[in-house]
């Protein structure tokens, strides 16, 4: 008398998908926590310069400020032209408006943040230096020394 | 007789919901992380009367870059390949060239007395220099300083800069020392 029994097999087992869910679930989680949600819609055409091979990342984003140069995009080109603009938060600026721009950045974050704070400056590649330039000069006039040119590797 | 009890929950769309969050959030996500060039702007001055620092001739290594994006390394037109070599070879002066930087023996840690040369390196460019290549001259010459400083940690201490302790890393700094100077811009080629 044989004990094990031989279980003949006639339909090919179903795969269990219970744990399907907890598998998507993991994945959402991943991208939950590296989701950036985007803060400011960009007005410009921004392509930022690439195969700067000594870039740095760039840390404590909540100490650095944008200040965004290039092309307005397509369909702000009826009011605000083709030359470069630049864009401070949400809007399109002047090169007057960047001083009381870093005041309001500085106004918003502690005291004991201020000597941190950063200058991000997102230009676009084709941007000729010129703007650039003024804008470097009424940071100095601000006193916001530190910035970073954001480019990739 | 029916079974009494609590029915089981159809757990079946549950992938569905979870699939669409997965597909919202892979939507929404932008993986570019920050990154870039930290540079520190050189303080206000009111009065422009005050004149700058002296420094000798054979000291500085000037680039210049024009309007169409040529440049001028050393009073020789140049290629931005090139330019790497150039300022690692300025900042080194291994062969104590009259025409490169004086060194000045100063006493640091770790090293003990060392010369260190004043090399300033002065970058001007045109108003209608492009911001891509004046970035890549920025990049080209950080990237020398960097990977001198590299050289000389894997010389000294046997390990790379970046894993080198705080005050092995200030000696370094002390020896070869980031001077960029950028210079006011000029309108040689024109307002574009």
């Amino acid at each position: 008398m044989s004990k094990f029994k031989q279980k003949t097999q006639k339909e090919n087992p179903k795969i269990s998908t219970a744990s399907m869910p907890d598998i998507i679930f993991m994945l959402i989680f991943f991208f939950m926590v590296t989701t950036v949600l985007r803060e400011v819609e960009l007005k410009i055409k921004l392509r930022l310069p690439q195969q700067i091979s000594e870039v740095k990342k760039m840390e404590k984003k909540n100490l650095v400020s944008y200040i965004y140069v290039g092309e307005p995009k397509k369909q702000f080109q009826k009011i605000y032209g083709t030359e470069p603009r630049i864009q401070l938060n949400d809007a399109f600026g002047k090169i007057s408006d960047i001083q009381k721009f870093i005041e309001l950045e500085r106004a918003a974050r502690p005291e004991s943040d201020i000597p941190f704070l950063t200058t991000s400056l997102k230009v676009d590649k084709d941007v000729k230096m010129g703007i650039i330039t003024d804008i470097k000069q009424e940071l100095r006039k601000a006193n916001a020394l530190k910035i970073n040119y954001s480019a990739r590797k | 007789m029916a079974k009494r009890g609590i029915p089981e929950i159809n757990a079946g769309s549950m992938a569905d919901i979870s699939f669409l969050l997965l597909i919202f959030f892979l939507v929404a996500t932008s993986m570019d992380i920050d990154s870039g060039l930290m540079r520190k702007l050189p303080p206000w001055v009111e009065n422009l009367d005050v004149k700058p620092p002296e420094v000798k001739r054979r000291n500085v290594f000037t680039v210049l870059i024009n309007a169409n994006n040529d440049l001028l390394i050393q009073g020789e037109w140049g290629n931005i390949k090139d330019l790497r070599k150039k300022v690692k070879e300025f900042i080194e002066n291994p062969n104590d060239d009259p025409n490169m930087p004086e060194k000045e023996i100063k006493n640091i840690p770790y090293f003990g007395n060392y010369p260190v040369s004043k090399q300033v390196i002065s970058v001007q460019n045109d108003r209608g220099t492009k911001y891509e290549i004046y970035l890549k001259v920025q990049n080209e010459i950080v990237a020398a300083y960097n990977e001198l400083r590299e050289e000389l940690a894997q010389k000294k201490f046997g390990k790379s800069y970046n894993k080198l302790d705080e005050d092995k890393r200030e000696a370094i700094n002390l020896i070869y020392p980031q001077r960029i100077s950028e210079a006011e811009p000029k309108n040689i080629g024109g307002r574009k």
